[in-house]
């Protein structure tokens, strides 16, 4: 046997046996998991949903989404409206969470007209309008459900990412961060700002909330330089939207 | 000791201490830097790589006569990513929330080099069940070199480990912080997590003068 391990055709047998025993066993498992993990992802979606505009069960550091089989029921209580954006037209689409933001970003750069997706989500009395953005981070994508009041003031954010450094730019999913952004303002005199990762703001403690400013993470500038350019480029698509509530 | 004979025993002890994979064969070091910038993703990291190298090597050894020496190396390869995909997309499945926190790091063990350096010096040349113990071995030796450097630049960096606050409120100046302690930013960086790993070495050659190479 050792003899003929060292032929061409044997190397070639061989090669080619392995590639389709691989591949069969591949394709086994991608196709026989993947409704479970596309259903896990259509579930996530929603936790984020809810969690942006506060229907989570934080505890006092941690973030924690409500849990997976309450997150249907959860899901159609505390959101009322999914919109379609196009343009200037608003339609109503009850699976507009389920619009792949990536695509529409490349449709976009095609020049075609992008779906804007944006939940509107009632709690206690308030109205939150969600909006699902996502940039680059300095590793791969980081993506953020922003949920604001009618004046574009942040009520809660859900930040998170594909491939950012642990311990340093994985943290912006971190409660510290992302609480930073609650009541911070994303218009200036009426104009729309954005909000900055700042590290020379002064405000550690992230008391002044008009200053579009929220404290940056040690080690981590390009992911917060990232998540400072999607909150200002995908946003901001939102504000004709936001117009029309004022006139309203 | 029934189960392990004296030579299977030292299969799973050497690489712990006296030839460990890290500071003694100095492989692996690239995820030491990358990941231990906190110690869950140092523990998860180990616990990921344990499981690869030692179901990896078993692989290997059951495949040892019958591979082609000439594509050997990339058949390697094959067995370590069809093993990281079946992990990865075993947890998406399953365990979605760990899948995400673990994120890039599985795709990582793929290229981790104790893996296919178990494989090539270890697996092609013995056994099965030797093969196993010697993965084992092989992936307690890093894992516990990355828990260790996890532990301190953590402690050091952030004050935290695994996320809890032992030193003190850094903001609100409590513990440790109200006396002017303060966390050294530099240990979060990668060059510091080559320098623990040196003071490792240094620690360990210290005290066990047989491992000093000549010059």
């Amino acid at each position: 046997m050792s003899k003929n391990t060292d032929s061409n055709l044997y190397t070639i047998l061989f090669a080619t046996g392995m590639v389709i025993i691989v591949g069969a066993i591949l394709a086994f498992f991608a196709s026989s998991l993947k409704p479970t993990i596309d259903e896990n992802k259509r579930i996530e979606k929603q936790q984020n949903i809810l969690y942006a505009m506060g229907v989570n069960e934080n505890d006092e550091t941690s973030a924690v989404f409500v849990s997976k089989g309450k997150v249907a029921a959860e899901f159609s209580k505390y959101i009322k409206k999914q919109l379609v954006i196009e343009g200037t037209k608003v339609s109503e689409d009850a699976n507009a969470y389920l619009i792949d933001i990536k695509k529409e970003q490349t449709a976009a750069k095609e020049g075609k007209q992008r779906k804007l997706p944006l939940f509107i989500g009632e709690k206690d009395g308030k109205t939150f309008y969600i909006a699902p953005i996502r940039g680059k981070g300095l590793w791969d994508a980081v993506w953020a459900y922003v949920a604001m009041d009618a004046n574009m003031v942040v009520q809660g954010a859900y930040f998170d990412h594909k491939g950012e450094t642990a311990g340093l730019g994985a943290n912006i999913k971190q409660r510290y961060f992302m609480d930073d952004f609650i009541g911070e303002h994303l218009l200036k005199d009426g104009d729309f700002k954005g909000i900055s990762i700042s590290k020379s703001n002064n405000d550690p403690k992230n008391i002044e909330k008009t200053d579009n400013e929220v404290d940056a993470i040690a080690g981590a500038t390009i992911t917060g330089d990232g998540v400072s350019a999607m909150i200002k480029s995908e946003l901001k698509k939102y504000v004709s939207y936001f117009n029309t509530l004022k006139t309203n | 000791m029934g189960l392990l004979s004296k030579k299977d025993a030292a299969l799973i002890t050497d690489p712990f201490a006296d030839n460990n994979p890290i500071t003694i064969q100095v492989l692996g070091i690239c995820s030491a830097l990358a990941i231990t910038a906190e110690l869950k993703a140092s523990i998860v990291m180990a616990v990921s790589v344990l499981f690869v190298l030692g179901i990896g090597n078993v692989v290997i050894s059951l495949m040892r006569n019958i591979i082609p020496s000439k594509i050997r190396i990339i058949v390697q390869l094959i067995v370590v990513a069809t093993l990281v995909i079946i992990v990865d997309l075993v947890l998406k499945a399953f365990q979605y929330e760990l899948s995400k926190t673990l994120g890039a790091f599985i795709g990582l063990i793929i290229t981790n080099c104790i893996i296919m350096g178990r494989f090539e010096a270890f697996a092609l040349a013995n056994g099965p069940w030797k093969s196993f113990l010697d993965g084992i071995g092989n992936a307690v030796g890093y894992g516990v070199i990355l828990i260790i450097v996890g532990f301190f630049r953590e402690l050091l960096g952030s004050g935290t480990l695994l996320g809890f606050k032992v030193l003190g409120d850094p903001i609100e100046k409590t513990g440790l912080y109200s006396i002017g302690y303060e966390n050294n930013g530099f240990m979060l960086l990668a060059p510091m997590a080559l320098i623990v790993v040196g003071i490792i070495i240094w620690i360990q050659r210290s005290r066990n003068e047989a491992l000093i190479e000549d010059n």
